[in-house]
């Protein structure tokens, strides 16, 4: 076989598991951004009683390894805990699959983020973050970096868009350093705006662009 | 496994012609001596003359007179050699600024951003939505100190034919050497050095079913052009090295054997195939409608990555290629595309089918089939595109 890719994971990007949506779903997240790169949509059905994850789905735009991860991590949560889902880390994922080449760790990570990020959107929406750590300007900082900037493929903080971040009495505002009718200006602000609100303590996501 | 591949990716190699192996065959086993002066001994003179033919030949597909071919070992070669030796030529005489199109193939870009870490400053010319290099703006960037244009014949990626005569012609006019790379033109796109001012051309004979390791430049007379790589007087002494000589006659068989006709059949092909693609929703071509190379169609294909229509299409016995950050080894996405105005969406979609000799005219309708099924599958997988 010459290609760069296990028999795993080629079986799994031919047939992957657990495709498509669930339009019920009690927690979803989206990773990457349509714009920049791959791009990885988690959806969870959860069984409050136990948080036991009973439904899984994944949507991908990505590579073969981005497909593969997607497919396997998924397979790897279902019937799992949340608590015990959150811990699949990628290297298991990646272990499972037979390996995946150095370079793709970006491609197949997202996967791994995705499903964490859609835990995380569970535990928010349902008031079961543990800690309750504010919200505060590192937070959202942190945040941002999984926030694409399209023209680059790469996040808005380390491409320097990210201008301005306050936060007070559950209102962030965001300045962006690009012009309003940019086009990838609502794609952004509509991702920042996902990533932020489910938090407990925020209540208004506001994204202001300069110019 | 698929019983037979449907090769699409001619614009990175072909295969080789089995006639241009026959005419190479004789100076592997019979006329195997270094091509020596005229002085030598006679195996050495047969191997002369097959290399003084070879160049005959090929210099006159150019228009051009034998003793302005010089081979090298490819177009990476002859570009490097174009734009360093130049640069080392001229840079101190004359001034150290060069420009070139910013869609340029790597042999011209990386060589331009080496010069520029020596303290050249280079101008990368904007193209448009086409790919087409915007002639104003070409001659407002010259200067006194501009030593180099090169603007390629032939885009690698979109196929894309840029207007040489008409750059050529500003260059003449501004007193500025011209270098054309046409590794992916030549000489399916007819290029006439006595009608068209270039100075410079870079060829190959890979890309149309001759050996790989053997190119050439066209060096117009009296090019100022230092030899870089230092060995003996070989090739004019601009280009040091035993003289590939099974590698000139199969490059010289090569070019022979691409006629009109043939390229009228390829071009036919693309055409049906473009049309076929087109049909498939949210796809768009890229690069020129109509001035684009005759064997090339590259399209986007939205909501969907490259690799994964690659590997598909691959499973299924077809051999392409794609502009996705995702395939290439440095994980950027297609500097072409980017070019062209393009977002890394469409960079990350895009897809490129190149046609040669031994394509059949059955692929275009094979090849239409099977990425209409595999687009559709994917954007099955596609969190885009379903609203």
């Amino acid at each position: 076989m010459p290609l760069p890719y296990t028999e795993t994971v080629m079986e799994h990007f031919r047939h992957p598991r657990n495709v498509g949506r669930i339009e019920d779903a009690d927690a979803k997240a989206v990773e990457g951004s349509p714009a920049c790169g791959d791009m990885v949509a988690v959806y969870l059905k959860v069984d409050p009683k136990d948080l036991r994850i009973t439904d899984i789905k994944f949507e991908s735009y990505g590579c073969a390894s981005n497909i593969a991860t997607g497919s396997i991590i998924t397979e790897m949560a279902k019937g799992k805990t949340l608590d015990e889902a959150k811990r699949i880390t990628w290297k298991q994922a990646s272990e499972t699959l037979g390996g995946l080449p150095p370079i793709k760790v970006h491609c197949s990570i997202l996967a791994v983020d995705g499903l964490r990020a859609a835990i995380e959107n569970y535990e928010e929406r349902h008031g079961l973050v543990k800690e309750r750590k504010p919200t505060t300007v590192e937070f959202v900082r942190k945040r941002l970096k999984r926030v694409m900037n399209p023209m680059t493929g790469l996040d808005v903080v380390r491409t320097k868009l990210v201008k301005e971040v306050e936060v007070t009495d559950g209102t962030v505002r965001v300045v962006l350093d690009l012009p309003e009718d940019h086009q990838f200006a609502a794609a952004i602000r509509e991702d920042i705006v996902e990533k932020l609100e489910p938090r407990w303590d925020v209540e208004r996501v506001i994204v202001e662009f300069t110019e | 496994m698929a019983e037979r591949i449907v090769y699409l990716d001619n614009a990175a190699t072909t295969r080789l012609d089995e006639r241009v192996l026959e005419a190479m065959r004789p100076y592997f086993f019979d006329v195997y001596a270094v091509a020596t002066s005229q002085f030598g001994y006679s195996p050495g003179l047969d191997a002369r003359d097959a290399l003084d033919d070879a160049r005959t030949r090929i210099a006159a597909a150019l228009g051009a007179a034998p003793e302005e071919f010089v081979f090298t070992s490819g177009s990476t070669e002859s570009s490097n050699m174009a734009l360093k030796g130049v640069a080392m030529a001229l840079g101190e005489k004359k001034g150290k600024h060069i420009i070139v199109s910013k869609i340029e193939d790597f042999p011209v870009l990386n060589s331009a951003r080496a010069l520029e870490k020596q303290g050249f400053r280079v101008t990368y010319l904007d193209v448009d939505e086409h790919g087409r290099v915007d002639l104003e703006q070409l001659r407002d960037a010259i200067t006194p100190e501009t030593i180099l244009v090169s603007v390629q014949a032939a885009n690698q990626e979109i196929g894309t034919l840029q207007d040489v005569a008409a750059i050529g012609q500003i260059c003449r006019e501004k007193g500025v050497l011209f270098h054309t790379d046409a590794t992916h033109s030549f000489p399916r796109v007819p290029l006439d050095v006595r009608e068209v001012p270039v100075d410079l051309v870079t060829v190959t004979a890979h890309l149309i079913h001759g050996p790989k390791g053997v190119g050439g430049l066209y060096v117009r007379s009296h090019t100022p052009l230092v030899k870089w790589m230092d060995g003996g007087f070989q090739e004019f002494n601009l280009r040091a090295g035993t003289e590939n000589i099974p590698g000139a006659v199969g490059f010289a068989k090569a070019v022979e054997l691409v006629t009109p006709e043939e390229t009228a059949r390829l071009q036919e092909m693309r055409d049906r195939l473009i049309e076929r693609l087109l049909q498939i929703p949210h796809s768009r071509l890229n690069g020129h409608p109509t001035l684009r190379l005759p064997h090339n169609a590259n399209v986007s294909f939205r909501f969907v990555e490259g690799e994964s229509i690659l590997l598909h299409l691959d499973m299924r016995g077809f051999a392409v290629s794609t502009g996705s950050a995702c395939f290439s080894r440095s994980l950027e996405a297609s500097h072409v595309i980017l070019g062209i105005g393009g977002d890394h969406e469409r960079a990350h979609g895009s897809v490129r089918f190149t046609f040669g000799r031994f394509n059949r005219d059955e692929d275009v309708d094979t090849v239409a089939q099977a990425v209409a099924e595999v687009v559709a599958r994917l954007r099955e997988i596609s969190p885009l595109g379903k609203e």
